[in-house]
Parts: C-alpha cells; structure tokens; sequence
C-alpha cells in the first residue's frame, strides 16, 4: 500500500482492518447533531469523473464534506475532456490547482494507477472503479457490512472475515466489483464462491483465490452472504445468454431461493439493481436485503480511507503494510 | 516492563482510589447535589477514571451518574505531524449533553492541547450548561490558557521527565510512574 487506494489487492490485513475499524467510528458521526469533523480542513478534494455514477460521487462527496474537506466535482461531460483534452493534462491542471487528493472513476482499467504513477501530479489518488478492473472502496463497504451483520458491530471491532463463506452471482466478466471483493475477501480470510454461467466469467479466473460453481441453487445453502451483480448491459457487446428470462430462471435470487439460505445469511447488491433480472423484488424489498444499508456504510468507509490517507503527514495505511512486513 | 525500569511510583493503588474518592466529594460540593453531571472519559484511560469516578459519585449520591467517552483523536492540532492515528470511540449517555454539566476526565494534564481538543469536539455534539475538568496528575507546562477544576495531585516535573499512569483495566496494577524520558530511538 502506498499513498494512494487503486486496487484491494494491495491491502494488506492489518490495512484492511483499520479501515474497517476506522469506519465503524466515522459511523458514529452519522448520528450526531452536527454530522462533521474539522479533520481534514485546508485539503483539496477533486471527484474526477469520466464515466457516470450517482451513488460513488455522492458517497464520496458526502464523506470528503463530513470532513470538512473542500471539495471540486469534476465530470468529464461539459468540461474540456469532451473538447479532447487527455487525463494528462487535466492531472497537470489539477497539480497546478494544488490538490491534495484525486477521487477518479475511469472507464478505462487502469486509468488510477496510470495517474498515480505517471508523475503527473502529487496528489494522493482513491480509485472509484475504473473499466472492469477494480472498486476497493466499494469492496471495503461490502466487508464492512458483512462484518457488522455477521460478526457483529462492537464484537467485529479488529476482527476479520476468517471461515464466512460469501457468495458473488452474476455478471462477473464485466464486474469491478466482483474483482476487487474477491481480492480483499480472500485477504480477510473469507471463502469466496463465485456463481455465474460461463460466459460471464473471464479468463483466467481459476487462478482467482475463489471457487467458481454453475449452480446457484446448491450454493445457496452454504452461504453467510450472498451478493448478486448487475447484469451490465451497456459493457456488453456480445450474446452472452440466450434470453433474459433464462438468465434470471437459473441465476436470479426470487423469493424461494432466499428461503433455502440459512436463517442469518444477508443478501447484498452493490446497485444499482435491475429488478426481476438478477434479484426480485421479493428479495430486494426483504429484511435480509442489505442494499440500503450498504449505501450508508459507504459514507464511513470512505470517511476512514479519506482520513487514512489524507488525515497525517503520512498515510497510516503505508505504515500498517511496512509492519507487517517486518514480522 | 523495562521501560519503566528507572521510573519510580508517585502515586500508588490506595492513593489513586483515597484521590477519586476525594474528587468525587468535591464535584459534588461545587455543582450542590451533582444531579446535571454528566462525567466524559479521554480515552484511553481517562474512560477509566470516569467510570470510577461515576461509581463514587453513585455512593455519594445514591443516584446513577451518566458516564461516557470523548475521542479527540479528528480534533487534534498536531494530526499534520504524524501519520493519522486509530480513532477511540465516542460515547455520549442517552439523554446528551445539553444544559448538563459535562466534567472531562483524563489522566495527565500536560501541555493543555488534549483538552483544547475535547473543548472543540464537545462543541460539535451538543451545549452544556458548564464545562469541568478533573485530571489525575497535573504535571504543569502548559502551553494554553486551561486549568483544571479537580486534581488528583500536583506534581511538578521537567520537560525531561515522563509521566506514565498506569491503570488495572488496561494495564493490570494502579501506579503513577516518573520516570527520564527515553531517548528516541
């Protein structure tokens, strides 16, 4: 972990931990009268956003204001990107502007780590999903839920995910989402299964640290948490299921499936969901679904990596990863 | 605990529980009857201290004493200076803070920044009707107009010189330690 959050795969599990740990506090905020920190006062924030997104931009709007940080949105339609200016020199614009930290989501995989090791700028840079490569804050909120459904709040605190089998479902070729939760599940010590017809699989999957099952209905029993994906229609270029309606028959969550669950799993989606295609209503609208609470819990999470990375003179998070390695 | 080798014990287990007892009285005296006090611990063990703060004052008055905690941690004017520490927790007791008499509690008061910080943080949770402060050990140096209300004792050192309390709930055994400051490593 260096000074900047591009994928969750660079977290380690002390890194991991105190986020999650760090959240559970920033939470508190939540409720309070006056819902702000004076922490990270002074700083400059930029959302850059070159592909569309509601609830990511809000969250980390939400969070950055929670802590008084001064905050510049930025989206690439009505700004100079759409004139053709490169993400080089909107990196060197916003140097120039002396930013402290750059929030981007990217259609492009890998467009984070570019910016963040270009030499382009200073700033320290959150990855908010570039193409179908990596979400670490929305795979941290997810953890996050799990831990205080499954293991609970104040008992979850410096606890990790070590034996709960989490189940993903769907569209995982196209998901960033399914990537980047697989990488810091693994980290956490949870067994991952992930289930989806082959075709919505990528390559090279098998070296994933998962399991990978066709069949959701003899998943289902053995699951603590089950996360559905968005079907993406609009990353999709090709047939990769006959009919909708075959799709959601074998790969959908309705009612009765939710029933073969055990009594404490949850059912979780990182939405924005397509109603009777991957999750019914049913299960969308039930007490074990998650979806709005994952919402909430987004604003804490990224409260905790906003003030780990931006809140000292030095990022903690780089030094929970140097001591590690030193053990 | 070879760091505290060359430090001698100020204050022993007895002492520190005759102190509280003492302060409890006192809090008492100064708000007539202490009926609006609520105690709000520093983390980590000024918590502890007004959890048995809270327990003498319930003897005294043979009422309950909301007692909670206050994490100063985002509210620090040194965060620029090291890298972002892992946050306490925060803890108000159920009926708030507004118009009550808030007394903080902490166990070495020092140069004054910490309770500059709590001041701050209290602002942003809700209006007491007054503000305290009892500390265990005053060491002096002060580097803010604060004074404290209630002190467990006074004890003048030098800038040289640490000043490490010891509790049972976290650290096994009650002391107040003086000891030479280490040299950094």
């Amino acid at each position: 972990m260096q000074r900047h959050l591009i994928s969750a795969a660079d977290l380690t599990r002390d890194d991991a931990v105190l986020i999650l740990d760090t959240a559970e506090e920033m939470a508190r905020v939540a409720d309070r009268p006056i819902k702000k920190l004076p922490t990270l006062r002074g700083r400059t924030v930029v959302n850059l956003f070159f592909e569309d997104s509601t609830r990511t931009r809000i969250s980390f709007e939400a969070a950055e204001k929670r802590l008084s940080a001064d905050v510049i949105n930025f989206t690439a339609k009505g700004s100079s990107v759409s004139k053709g200016e490169s993400l080089k020199d909107t990196a060197q614009t916003l140097e120039a502007m002396g930013v402290d930290a750059v929030v981007i989501r990217h259609g492009a995989s890998g467009a984070p780590y570019r910016l963040a090791t270009s030499g382009w700028i200073d700033a320290h840079v959150i990855n908010a999903g570039d193409g179908t490569h990596q979400h670490p804050t929305q795979a941290l909120l997810d953890a996050f839920t799990m831990r205080r459904r499954l293991v609970g709040r104040d008992t979850g605190l410096g606890q990790d995910l070590s034996g709960r089998r989490i189940t993903l479902v769907g569209d995982v070729l196209h998901s960033r989402v399914a990537r980047s939760n697989v990488d810091l599940l693994h980290t956490l010590g949870a067994e991952v299964t992930l289930v989806a017809p082959p075709t919505l699989l990528p390559v090279g999957v098998e070296a994933w640290p998962c399991e990978v099952s066709y069949d959701l209905d003899r998943t289902l029993p053995k699951s603590d948490a089950v996360m559905m994906l968005r079907v993406q229609r609009e990353r999709m270029k090709a047939a990769f299921f006959p009919t909708e309606r075959e799709y959601s028959r074998r790969y959908g969550l309705d009612g009765e499936r939710m029933r073969r669950m055990p009594d404490h799993a949850i059912v979780m989606h990182p939405g924005p969901m397509v109603r009777g295609m991957e999750i019914t209503a049913e299960v969308a609208d039930s007490e074990r679904c998650t979806v709005v609470e994952q919402v909430t819990n987004g604003v804490s999470i990224r409260m905790a990596v906003l003030y780990l990375l931006l809140g000292g003179n030095e990022p903690a998070l780089t030094q929970a990863a140097r001591t590690t390695e030193e053990k | 605990m070879d760091t505290h080798s060359d430090a001698r014990p100020v204050l022993e287990g007895p002492d520190i529980a005759r102190v509280l007892t003492r302060i409890a009285h006192e809090i008492v005296e100064r708000a007539k009857g202490a009926d609006d006090v609520v105690l709000l611990g520093i983390p980590t063990r000024g918590v502890f201290l007004a959890q048995r703060l809270a327990a003498k004052l319930e003897q005294v008055t043979e009422r309950k004493v909301p007692v909670g905690s206050l994490d100063i941690t985002m509210y620090r004017d040194d965060l620029r200076m090291h890298p972002p520490r892992a946050l306490a927790r925060t803890e108000i007791p159920g009926d708030g803070i507004d118009g009550r008499l808030v007394v903080l509690v902490d166990d070495v008061l020092f140069s004054g920044r910490t309770i500059r910080a709590a001041l701050d943080a209290l602002n942003d949770i809700g209006r007491p009707r007054a503000v305290q402060l009892a500390v265990l050990v005053d060491r002096g140096h002060r580097e803010l107009p604060i004074r404290a209300d209630y002190v467990g004792k006074n004890l003048p050192t030098s800038l040289r010189e640490t000043v490490k309390v010891l509790l049972a709930e976290e650290d096994g055994r009650d002391t107040v330690l003086l000891g030479a400051k280490q040299p950094a490593p």
